[in-house]
């Protein structure tokens, strides 16, 4: 349950629902996400103007015409939250790429792990990961865990641009760049699969928190041939 | 007939839509965008009697120059703006912000520059011809979403008119007063007890600049090193315009229309609502300073804002 409600500036509440990540905690976080999020929708809370759920915190920020900061902490405190989270949420499949072109960082991932390519890339196949939460850009997918003996730190500088469905790890988390931007995770291939697509309004991000993704490989042919 | 449209003979360095930005999309990774000053942004769609929430064309530092195509429009400029119209008969007029125009077909609009602030708007009688997005017109230029397809202004653009025909044209002023102010309030962040006592205290005495990385994003501060006794990172969660980050090399981060919609370094303060207009529009090399207020009071300012945006609304009737 939430720990503490402090204010984030003037016009955002910040739920604290802890400082661990794990799955627990994040699915407290979706379960009031989902009933704001709802009664935003329904017009029952008035002046919410964006939720942004993370691993272990939901900030609420709403217009400080309509209501104020001691207002939203007072419906926060009285909400009853109800278990939305499912737990058969989507199951999702993502081809990466793991050629030499694509695998950016894959000389670093060896000497900083001491393993060799394939058992890295078995590793990091095996596993299915949660979907945390979906952001920093539009889609980005954050994932865990990963393996603890794949884990690594972010880049010492990080990339002016990685390239659009680069695959990054570091620490316990998976991600995927939906578009060129900066950034310091360590690179170990690339989707053809398109992440965020915003012709479809309703779901625009194909991987949602909560949501099961799990990667398989595939070769450089059928990356230049994917087609959806 | 044909379509009424601006031709581009210069884009400028950062041309885009903007309105009040696009709401409850964070949590898929998409920020509010939408203009960087929200009043100028209004005003100028008031002083040609739009709607407050119409399109209008942001730019920044050097403007676009455009000619007008198949039209005759009422326009207006608002921020601290230097231009100038170019009548078809090649007559030029210095341009003044905060009243409208008549621009005829063929007449050029060239949008030299800003003067001390960063971004200028240009608002048109009826508004653009636009689709929106999400409720919103706004381009965001990150995620590549809404007006221009998510881009910037180049050359090879067109802006369509919506309302081409301008009959009677009424002229329309406001007597504003830029906010030009060194001095940024902001409310205590949720990271503070990360940094040590001589820091916050030199965060709240000494003065910063403002460097070159200076954007929609967000803009980057040099001054005394803000020093770290906890941890440089916390688990990333979600940021909101206003917030200050602090990196690990020291140097205060504002974040600002078009920012990551989740961050991970510690968090030192947060500008206030009423002071973001001003934030926005600062230019590097400018030096400023942090006061603290709390949250009341910055409630009340806020409350203030409002009430002063509201008035200059109304003196343009």
């Amino acid at each position: 349950m939430i720990k503490n409600i402090l204010n984030l500036g003037d016009a955002a509440a910040y739920c604290d629902f802890g400082s661990e990540v794990n799955e627990t905690i994040n699915n407290n976080v979706i379960n009031y996400f989902n009933q704001i999020k709802e009664l935003t929708k329904n017009e029952k809370i008035q002046g919410i103007t964006n939720l942004t759920p993370s691993y272990n915190k939901l900030i609420i920020s709403y217009d400080l015409t309509v209501t104020n900061f001691k207002k939203i902490k007072g419906i926060i405190e009285n909400l009853e939250v109800k278990e939305t989270f499912k737990k058969d949420n989507k199951e999702i499949k993502i081809p990466v790429c793991c050629t030499e072109d694509f695998s950016l960082d894959f000389d670093r991932l060896t000497k900083k792990l001491k393993l060799n390519k394939d058992k890295i890339l078995q590793l990091y196949l095996d596993k299915e990961y949660f979907c945390y939460m979906t952001g920093f850009i539009a889609g980005m997918p954050f994932l865990g865990d990963t393996d603890k003996n794949i884990r690594c730190e972010r880049l010492e500088t990080p990339r002016v641009r990685v390239p659009k469905g680069s695959i990054g790890i570091t620490e316990q988390f998976a991600n995927i760049y939906t578009f060129e931007s900066p950034g310091g995770w360590n690179i170990i291939g690339n989707t053809p699969k398109k992440i965020f697509d915003n012709n479809n309004l309703n779901q625009p991000a194909l991987i949602n928190p909560g949501d099961k993704v799990k990667f398989y490989q595939i070769t450089k042919e059928e990356y230049l041939n994917w087609n959806e | 007939m044909n379509k009424s449209y601006f031709e581009i003979l210069r884009p400028g360095v950062n041309t885009t839509i903007q309105d009040k930005g696009r709401y409850n999309l964070y949590h898929i990774g998409i920020s509010v965008s939408g203009a960087i000053d929200q009043r100028n942004y209004k005003l100028a769609n008031r002083l040609v009697g739009n709607n407050l929430d119409e399109a209008v064309i942001e730019f920044a530092y050097q403007g676009p120059h455009l000619r007008l195509k198949n039209a005759n429009i009422n326009f207006a400029i608002t921020g601290d703006i230097f231009f100038k119209i170019i009548r078809k008969n090649s007559k030029i007029e210095d341009g003044e912000c905060y009243r409208n125009y008549l621009l005829e077909e063929g007449d050029q609009l060239d949008i030299i520059s800003t003067k001390k602030s960063a971004y200028g708007y240009l608002s048109v009688s009826g508004g653009l011809e636009l689709k929106k997005l999400w409720k919103s017109y706004s381009t965001n230029t990150k995620a590549k979403i809404g007006s221009n397809n998510g881009n910037k202004f180049s050359s090879d653009d067109k802006i369509f008119i919506t309302n081409s025909d301008v009959k009677n044209f009424l002229e329309k002023k406001i007597d504003y007063k830029a906010l030009i102010d060194n001095t940024i309030r902001v409310i205590k962040g949720t990271n503070f007890d990360y940094f040590s006592k001589q820091a916050t205290k030199n965060f709240f005495n000494e003065e910063f600049q403002v460097t070159n990385l200076a954007d929609r994003m967000g803009i980057r501060l040099k001054g005394h090193e803000i020093e770290n006794i906890k941890n440089t990172n916390i688990k990333s969660e979600g940021l909101v315009k206003g917030v200050i980050q602090v990196p690990a090399d020291g140097n205060p981060i504002i974040m600002l229309s078009d920012h990551g919609t989740i961050g991970g370094y510690p968090k030192i303060a947060n500008v206030i609502s009423a002071d973001l207009d001003v934030v926005g529009q600062l230019t590097p090399g400018t030096n400023i300073y942090f006061k603290e207020v709390s949250l009341e009071e910055a409630e009340n300012i806020f409350k203030a804002y409002n009430e002063d945006t509201k008035k200059y609304l109304n003196e343009s009737n």
